[in-house]
């Protein structure tokens, strides 16, 4: 297989990933902050600093309100990292390399492109927002079904599968992060409604996992167990050491390479975080330098060939 | 409301779906009842849901622009052209003939050119030919085959007989087009193709497949195969992706390939190198390679003419099959076909007119208001001159080019085009149109199912370029009732 075309089915499933991500997120606070006291302080700003998107944010826009966030996060070109940037991006990326993806990838792609460039004003607008959310998580569903019921599970799989869980692992990572932000800075706070439990079911939610942790872990939503589960659940699809044990072993099966952060990834994932302060936050920054390290390694081992 | 034949006017040309009396002509009668019988709304329906499925299938033409990137929507009329399969079957023989002798002709002339020494063609025809490259003379391409995919336009006159426009043997396109615009009538008339025999044309993928694997250096059963693009800035990059993905072969760009000092050719993929038998490209000679070529291409790969020479990858098409594909040359098609195969040409030429001839050259001059004249080596309908349709002053400008440069331009009488029913709004009008099949020689010989049909979509129109605004319909073969 082509090393260029590798690169681009590891960006293609990154990009699509990314996309549901934003999708589900903006889908998740706009839910939340409808029944949210006004003194616990969870804003629309927090989804830019998980994304890390505040100089681009800066840039652009000086109120840091709902629509400035959603727009910036939705619909933004600008934003390299807009849930339309990501999805043209994608869309890019199958474009030219067609000839190693199923068929009907390129119309579903092309149809989720065009839906949301004809409904964008859908999710910036709240009226129609959670429909519109709904589709584009659904579209992107749907790609990723395509692929795992209809693409050959050969080479080219392999790199969408490194893509898609590097992504996840590393978007949890950020969702937790944030977690731990707001956890911190509201417990200074004197209040009537503890804000844990809803932080960290938006944590949960913004994952998707919120059935799957009551199911797990059989306890009320808290903290500690949170992050547990998020960190070292064995099952769960979007838990970190679920999508390094599935980036292993797409290693695996590829062209034998030393991908040396891998067995660094795996220590740090055997430790075991202790409390929710600010050390837990610089553990989960040791997180995102690995998940760096790991794309810079598959880009080394696979994609350059320069010689 | 509903289509009314009876108001639709063939003027003074053949009619591909309606005879003079506005009745259908055979092949297409059930199409032609069909269309009729529905409503306008419902017309309107169906050319909608065309649009929808093109935006759909992105078929597209891609522009890139300094904003981004605008794809323009593949133009297409929903009412397909038919042609009966006897007919086809009678045209497909001749263009069969025509390639075959095409590729004598070629392989002639990089070794002994003895149609030249026989006093068939002249010389100086030949070896002025801009696309004559002395670098591939004395290489004998695998079966001495040199144009292994040709685009041949044919044209229908007023007699209803086809007629060939010309041959196009170095990187012809459209070939996608065709098989898309079968998957959108599927799609848009899908009640029509239960009752007709209408033949498929998804096959031409194999057939590709099946050639270029002829084609191969190593006596493998499975020769790495792959299609060489400019990339995605290429107009045509639409097809090089589509024909890659239906063939299962790697879609490359010129730095995706690496010559080595054995003189192959490698790829560069995850597992290192992998050596590369046979390359579909779909960049014109000058680019393939800075070594002997252009220096300045981007797009090549340094060294492939020496690998191709030394016989341990194939190009198709050969490089240097473009010296049969000169209008000049054009000319002397039939006396090649008499020269190489000893048969009478199946297919007949549109009278031609050399400009390098002194006597033809004063016939042309005299009649530039009434002939179309073009330069020997242009696509795409470019520096072309329309007589009926031209001013007093481009006819004088384009009296002093070919006072200039006489072995540059070719002339022939207007045609009078073949039309069919396009689609103004909800209302059939006649537009004219063309058909380029596409020929394969590799081991064997094959053509495609019909071809693409280009349609120029303005009223008078004879411009079918899609380049230049023209758009398509889909092509039936029809299998007469038994």
């Amino acid at each position: 297989m082509l090393s260029k075309v590798a690169e681009r089915m590891y960006w293609f499933s990154r990009y699509i990933e990314r996309a549901e991500n934003t999708a589900r997120m903006v889908g998740v606070y706009d839910n939340l902050l409808f029944d949210l006291p006004r003194s616990i302080n969870i804003s629309w700003f927090n989804l830019v600093v998980i994304n890390s998107s505040e100089d681009v944010f800066n840039a652009r826009y000086t109120v840091k309100d709902e629509k400035n966030v959603v727009k910036l996060l939705l619909a933004d070109s600008t934003n390299p990292n807009s849930m339309s940037s990501s999805l043209l991006m994608a869309r890019e990326n199958v474009r030219t390399s067609r000839d190693v993806l199923p068929l009907p990838l390129w119309e579903l792609i092309n149809e989720l492109c065009m839906y949301v460039s004809e409904h964008i004003r859908d999710g910036i607008n709240r009226t129609n927002r959670h429909g519109f959310l709904d589709n584009v998580i659904k579209g992107c569903q749907q790609i990723n079904g395509l692929l795992a019921d209809n693409m050959s599970k050969d080479a080219a799989w392999q790199f969408i599968r490194l893509g898609r869980n590097l992504e996840r692992a590393d978007m949890a990572s950020r969702i937790l992060d944030a977690g731990i932000t707001a956890q911190l800075s509201s417990s200074d706070v004197e209040q009537d409604l503890d804000p844990s439990q809803i932080i960290w079911g938006n944590v949960l939610r913004s994952c998707d996992g919120a059935m799957n942790y009551r199911r797990t872990m059989r306890a009320t939503v808290e903290g500690t167990r949170v992050c547990q589960f998020l960190l070292h659940d064995k099952h769960f699809p979007r838990s970190i050491t679920f999508c390094a044990d599935q980036i292993a072993a797409a290693v695996d099966l590829l062209p034998a390479c030393e991908i040396e952060e891998l067995a660094k990834l795996k220590t740090l994932l055997a430790g075991e975080p202790g409390e929710l302060d600010e050390s837990f936050s610089d553990y989960l920054n040791d997180l995102q330098l690995s998940f760096a390290n790991l794309h810079m390694q598959f880009g080394q081992c696979w994609f350059a060939l320069d010689r | 409301m509903s289509i009314d034949w009876t108001e639709y006017s063939t003027g003074n040309f053949y009619d591909e779906l309606i005879a003079e009396d506005c009745s259908p002509r055979e092949p297409a009668t059930r199409l032609v009842n069909y269309l009729g019988s529905l409503s306008t709304a419902e017309i309107n329906k169906r050319k909608e849901m065309a649009e929808s499925t093109i935006q759909e299938m992105g078929v597209s033409f891609t522009v890139y622009t300094e904003e981004g990137n605008i794809d323009r929507a593949w133009p297409f009329d929903i009412i397909p052209r038919t042609i009966s399969a006897s007919h086809w079957e009678k045209t497909a023989k001749g263009l069969k003939q025509r390639l075959k002798a095409l590729n004598m002709f070629i392989n002639d002339l990089y070794h002994d050119q003895e149609i030249i020494k026989d006093g068939v063609i002249p010389a100086e025809i030949v070896l002025k030919s801009k696309n004559f490259r002395p670098e591939c003379v004395g290489v004998t391409p695998p079966h001495g085959v040199w144009a292994n995919i040709c685009g041949t336009d044919l044209v229908r006159d007023l007699d209803g007989q086809f007629y060939v426009l010309e041959d196009n043997l170095r990187v012809p396109s459209g070939v996608s087009y065709m098989i898309e615009n079968r998957e959108i009538t599927k799609r848009v008339l899908p009640e029509l193709f239960s009752k007709d025999s209408i033949l498929p044309v998804n096959n031409y993928p194999a057939h590709l497949f099946d050639m270029l694997a002829s084609l191969s250096p190593r006596d493998i059963s499975q020769p790495e195969i792959v299609v060489l693009t400019p990339g995605i800035f290429n107009s045509a990059y639409f097809e090089h992706a589509f024909l890659a993905q239906q063939m299962g072969a790697e879609l490359v760009e010129g730095s995706d390939l690496v010559v080595e000092d054995d003189d192959c050719v490698y790829m560069k993929t995850i597992s290192g190198l992998e050596q590369v038998d046979v390359i579909y490209r779909r960049i014109d000679d000058e680019f393939l390679d800075p070594e002997t070529f252009r220096e300045d291409s981007m797009l090549g790969v340094p060294g492939l003419m020496r690998a191709w020479k030394a016989g341990n990858v194939a190009l198709a098409n050969a490089p240097g099959a473009g010296v049969a594909d000169d209008k000049v040359v054009y000319a002397y098609v039939p006396d090649i076909i008499r020269y190489y195969l000893q048969e009478e040409p199946l297919l007949p030429n549109v009278e031609t007119f050399l400009c390098s001839d002194p006597e033809q050259r004063q016939y042309v001059l005299e009649n530039l208001d009434k002939l179309v004249v073009k330069p020997a080596n242009e696509s795409g309908g470019y520096g072309m001159l329309v007589g009926p349709h031209s001013t007093k002053k481009e006819q004088e400008q384009f009296a002093t080019l070919i006072s200039k440069n006489p072995r540059n331009y070719i002339a022939q009488p207007t045609l009078s085009l073949s039309t069919a029913p396009t689609l103004c709004g909800s209302t059939p009008e006649p537009r004219h149109l063309d058909l380029r099949p596409f020929i394969l020689q590799g081991k064997n010989l094959f053509v495609t199912t019909g071809g693409l049909t280009r349609v120029a979509m303005k009223k008078g129109s004879l411009v079918v370029n899609s380049s230049q605004g023209g758009g398509s319909k889909d092509t039936w073969i029809v299998e007469e009732k038994r």
